[in-house]
């Protein structure tokens, strides 16, 4: 970028947010000042011949559960309105600034990230950019509205049951979620601190991994944090997928999904040659264990919030959080226990594949409103169940990129391909090889 | 969920008990919806609870020494 190009780059992305803001919701603080004095002095730097970052002048915003030194770190929810402002930013936000990208604001979610929709009682709905009478997805449902209607390049969102992947899926962009541990989650809101991610959501392959080269490496600041260091990607994206070992799931993850999920899901198998199907040894009940263990320790979380000030929760939070710290420690136990068996087994399946193929979501996105979802003839309550896809697998930790299939109909809807642990390379590079085939992508949707 | 008469009955018991002892007011209206999740959530845990397990499993802490 030119000389006085950050100034420039920086302004049209705030003419654009505040243009577009009013009808996507995505945005619930524009750090305006903050952004232009950054820009400005990325200018200065490259007027005096200093080298820029690969992300210099990329204007990049965080879910709102994500710390801006100065801002409250809200959560989606009214209660922390009344906590201090964050004297720092978080570890991730720090990182992406120092390569040059530019912090625009803060972002919509689901309260307390207890969410499938990006519905969210007290900020209003993150409105989805290609029919703003749909949801989003949650919880980092302005972190999908954002990044898909061109508001910026670039967002942060947190994964703890599936909160970048759904709304990747439902807006039609690329997100990923990392291995648990592998990004540093200072300075974040916690939700269910065994299950929570933070990761990237971009139009692109390519920015996806630029940005996630540039968050890797160890944080004392968090005691999940990998001690491992940086493994980049984005050099590697181009290596093809030649050699690499693809399976599609079948049995679990094709029960439920609809004829859009499905048909996304054997054009993208199609493209990679996934021709063979595998069993993930029991899913459904790897999905109940992660249920469980969201509802005790979201709950153990906020007791102290359900006590005092039970009316400020939004209702569909308060009464799942209610919910969730009625159960009895032994149950939780058990799940616990559950989840090391079912890390074993699926461990084993990496032993004959590299990776393999899954729906997102098993629907396009819904209506805003709406409360119920057919899954498998079935009307199920919709929120808890958007997630049936992606539970089973953040629950041990495997790293995902959801990639956006657009469908004739103009909806998209997304396929996650799961790699082993530690092996984001993989993922991405088989998304950077359908990107450039042309059977995904994230084209802005049409005014 | 479809709960019988006897489970819904025990269910608004256990969690009125419940409710109390934890120190959580909650309001009639609240109630249903309350109780819909604690059976879903009840239901998925006697699912993962029907898995056989052995005695010396170990649950799969974050926490490390």
């Amino acid at each position: 970028m030119s000389v006085a190009g950050f100034g420039a780059a920086v302004a049209a992305s705030l003419q654009r947010i505040e243009i577009d803001d009013k009808r996507l919701n995505a945005f619930t603080s524009v750090t305006a000042e903050r952004a232009r004095a950054t820009a400005a002095a990325l200018d200065a730097a490259a007027a005096a011949g200093q080298s820029m970052g690969p992300l210099a002048g990329v204007p990049f915003a965080v879910k709102n559960l994500i710390d801006i030194a100065g801002l409250a770190t809200l959560a989606g929810s009214r209660i922390n309105r009344d906590h201090p402002p964050a004297a720092a930013d978080a570890t991730l936000v720090s990182r992406l600034e120092a390569v040059g990208a530019i912090l625009v604001g803060a972002l919509n979610m689901g309260e307390y990230a207890y969410d499938f929709t990006g519905e969210n009682c007290h900020y209003g709905a993150s409105r989805n950019p290609h029919d703003t009478a749909r949801m989003t997805g949650g919880s980092s449902g302005g972190s999908g509205g954002a990044v898909a209607g061109g508001l910026v390049p670039l967002a942060l969102g947190s994964d703890t049951n599936g909160s970048i992947r759904v709304p990747a899926s439902f807006c039609g962009i690329f997100g990923l979620k990392p291995t648990y541990g592998r990004l540093s989650r200072a300075g974040s809101f916690p939700f269910v601190v065994s299950l929570d991610h933070l990761g990237p959501l971009a139009r692109t392959t390519r920015e996806l991994a630029v940005a996630y080269d540039a968050m890797q490496g160890p944080d004392a600041r968090d005691p999940a944090c990998a001690q491992r260091p940086a493994e980049p990607v984005t050099e590697r994206l181009a290596q093809g997928v030649a050699g690499l070992r693809i399976a599609r799931a079948g049995g679990y993850f094709r029960a439920g999904a609809s004829d859009q999920a499905l048909a996304a899901l054997d054009g993208v198998a199609a493209a990679l040659g996934a021709g063979r199907e595998i069993d993930i040894p029991e899913a459904a009940r790897a999905r109940a264990a992660a249920y469980v263990i969201t509802a005790s320790e979201g709950a153990a979380l906020h007791l102290a919030r359900l006590r005092e000030r039970p009316e400020d929760f939004d209702p569909d939070v308060r009464d799942r959080l209610i919910a969730g710290a009625l159960l009895p420690a032994a149950l939780v136990a058990q799940a616990h226990k559950f989840r090391r068996w079912y890390q074993g087994a699926v461990l084993r399946l990496f032993d004959e594949i590299d990776a393999f193929l899954a729906p997102a979501t098993p629907c396009v996105a819904p209506l805003i409103g709406q409360k119920t979802l057919a899954l498998d003839g079935r009307e199920v309550p919709l929120r808890p169940n958007i997630g049936i896809y992606t539970q089973p697998l953040s629950f041990v930790g495997l790293p995902v990129v959801a990639v956006p299939v657009p469908l004739a109909g103009g909806l998209p809807i997304g396929v996650q391909i799961v790699a082993a642990p530690w092996r984001e390379d993989v993922a991405l590079r088989l998304s950077q090889h359908l990107e450039t085939a042309g059977i995904v992508g994230a084209p802005l949707p049409s005014a | 969920m479809n709960e019988t008469a006897g489970e819904t009955a025990d269910l608004d018991a256990f969690i009125a008990a419940g409710t109390r002892l934890l120190g959580l007011r909650i309001r009639p209206e609240w109630h249903d919806a309350i109780r819909l999740h604690l059976g879903v959530s009840l239901a998925h845990a006697r699912a993962v609870g029907d898995f056989p397990l052995a005695d010396e499993s170990e649950p799969a802490s974050v926490f490390t020494a």
